[in-house]
């Protein structure tokens, strides 16, 4: 077998896997999308802030204590302790189901029946608070996180395709980890919203919130509930990305790259999400590696998945799964 | 019909004197009073803009989502002060509106949105599964256009999914906002006649928002005639139907026969004078 060809099968697998991080930002976006319709800017910060505060909490590290120690000229960094990370996880889930209802309660309550640019604007300005807060709770230096994830290549796949094409795969543990969990996480998020009674509740709030209210659903508790929801999802996606690149403030870029996975995917559907993030993901892997590299000098990662979305926005505008957009004459 | 009147004298909602204002500026209601009997048919009649909606919207205080607020008065059910409460503390007291222009949830099947209906409630799922079956036996369409997706249905499907989906969560009176909006005659007559049967049958009360005057005075049992956030006229539907400033003015008939247009001018002097 000629050796591009191998090659380009395994760049296509971490294409794949890398699309898979890409979709579980995306889904985080999806998630508050679809209930209420604030197409949230700050979940790549959400992800950030909650890698930020896992971290935090597993170090032992003190809340604010910049701000503590220039007010009073202390000089207390650490409580000294470590949290196991099951249990740190679980108390950065608590921070971020208060952040979405604080969020809830103090911003986005006040909006309903807003236009959606200025809830647009809200989470524009939320974004740039969360970081800032980020920053002041813990502290604005690169932190690793390891919340014991298996990371390094893969020896089996090394091994077995080592074996089948005499060239060894690279694929990273991690991603494989990351593949799983995200895969688990939509089959969840999917039988939630189809099957229960509070995701039906859900769907309701996302396709009229006025009759929503008729029948007495409560929004605040639906909106706080997505919040978490897409908290969770931050906080998923903040501990792939933070494990595999480090706690710094460039993860909340990352949220950047769920906007083509969004277009090509729809805003509205979760499985588009997935879908989305992995095309992403492989098509710009594989044109890097098949056209970008050698003959346009390379860097089109960049801006690959950004012409794709154009594309699609203009062919098929819900995107690929996105809710109809029903019209009746 | 009218005929069988109001059968018991307990008014399960009062409305005292209400005075709504949107965005602390526009005064809408300018002091609307009416009680609903339990048992009845209630019409709140009048043109586009009279107060209907906003009335029915004060009661199960969906105004507030609107920026709208009662400002006086008060709006009582079973004696309790009810304005102060969240539209779904109402619905859990058994008051339901169904609003105007149907809101169905688009994207959910016919079956799903009735099931959001019984949202508030804590009944097991045997319970649920019977009175969606009392929802298809009430509404046949229904039952065969159940895995549709409401947003595809027409307009009378999705004015009787909006009726199921309130019947769901087993109210008490439900408030019906212009059922009529945008129906062929003789759905129009086909709902009116099954909310007739609810009420009959099941005991529902209702309270219905309705510019179809002529309908809506067959059905009800009692009616009030909104104009500019007033009520001018209240009275028993058959009386109404037969007092000729409601006949000139809302069914278009006249004891003096067909009219000109050259006579409009004495139907505005006349018009003021009712407001």
């Amino acid at each position: 077998m000629p050796e591009q060809f191998i090659w380009g099968i395994e760049v296509f697998l971490n294409g794949l896997m890398a699309g898979v991080l890409y979709a579980l930002v995306a889904l985080g976006f999806v998630l508050i999308y679809k209930a209420s319709g604030i197409f949230n800017y700050a979940q790549g910060v959400m992800a950030l802030f909650a890698a930020l505060t896992l971290v935090g909490i597993m170090e032992g590290q003190v809340p604010f204590s910049h701000l503590i120690n220039a007010t009073f000229g202390t000089e207390i960094h650490h409580f000294g302790w470590h949290v196991p990370a099951f249990a740190a996880i679980l108390l950065t889930m608590v921070v971020m189901i208060a952040l979405a209802w604080v969020v809830n309660t103090l911003i986005f309550k006040h909006l309903v029946n807003q236009e959606p640019i200025i809830l647009f604007m809200a989470t524009i300005g939320l974004a740039y608070f969360l970081e800032g807060f980020g920053d002041m709770m813990w502290g604005s230096d690169i932190k690793t996180l390891n919340v014991g994830l298996p990371q390094g290549i893969n020896p089996v796949i090394d091994e077995v395709t080592y074996n089948i094409f005499d060239y060894g795969f690279f694929i990273d543990n991690l991603d494989i980890v990351a593949t799983v969990i995200a895969a688990a996480l939509v089959f969840t998020l999917i039988v939630f919203a189809q099957y229960t009674k509070q995701g039906r509740a859900m769907r309701a709030v996302a396709d009229d919130h006025q009759a929503a209210l008729s029948v007495g659903i409560s929004l605040n508790f639906i909106w706080v509930m997505v919040w978490s929801l897409a908290g969770f999802v931050a906080l998923v996606a903040g501990i792939m990305w933070g494990t595999k690149s480090g706690v710094q403030f460039s993860l909340s870029l990352i949220a950047l790259k769920a906007l083509p996975v969004l277009m090509l995917g729809g805003f509205t559907s979760i499985p588009g999400a997935i879908v989305g993030g992995l095309l992403i993901g492989v098509g710009e892997k594989l044109f890097e590696f098949a056209i970008g590299a050698p003959y346009l000098g390379g860097a089109t990662e960049i801006w690959f998945a950004y012409v794709l979305a154009l594309i699609f926005l203009v062919f098929r505008p819900q995107g690929l799964f996105g809710e109809k957009i029903i019209e009746r004459v | 019909m009218a005929e069988a009147a109001v059968e018991t004298e307990e008014n399960l909602l009062e409305v005292n004197n209400i005075e709504v204002i949107y965005n602390h500026v526009i005064l809408v209601l300018k002091g609307v009073s009416l009680s609903v009997p339990k048992g009845g048919i209630t019409a709140l009649l009048g043109g586009n803009g009279a107060g209907k909606t906003t009335t029915l919207k004060a009661i199960s205080n969906l105004l507030r989502s609107e920026r709208g607020e009662v400002t006086k008065g008060n709006i009582r059910y079973r004696g309790e002060r009810v304005q102060d409460l969240v539209p779904s503390d109402l619905v859990k007291k058994g008051v339901i509106q169904v609003m105007e222009g149907r809101h169905c949830f688009e994207h959910l099947t016919v079956e799903e949105n009735l099931l959001t209906g019984a949202y508030t409630r804590g009944s097991t799922k045997a319970e649920i599964e019977k009175d969606l079956d009392l929802v298809y036996e009430y509404f046949p369409r229904l039952k065969e256009r159940r895995k549709s997706q409401a947003g595809y249905t027409s307009g009378g499907e999705q004015q009787m999914c909006a009726i199921g989906r309130a019947l769901m969560s087993r109210p008490e009176t439900i408030l019906l906002d212009e059922p009529s909006m945008g129906l062929a005659p003789q759905l129009v007559e086909q709902i009116f006649g099954i909310v007739k049967s609810l009420n009959e049958e099941e005991g529902y009360t209702f309270l219905l928002a309705e510019q179809n005057t002529n309908v809506a005075l067959r059905f009800a049992h009692y009616g009030y005639i909104l104009e500019n956030g007033r009520v001018v006229m209240d009275g028993p539907a058959k009386e109404l139907r037969e007092n000729p400033d409601v006949k000139e003015f809302y069914l278009g008939m006249s004891d003096e026969g067909r009219k000109s247009f050259r006579e409009v001018r004495s139907y505005r002097r006349r018009k003021r004078w009712l407001s």
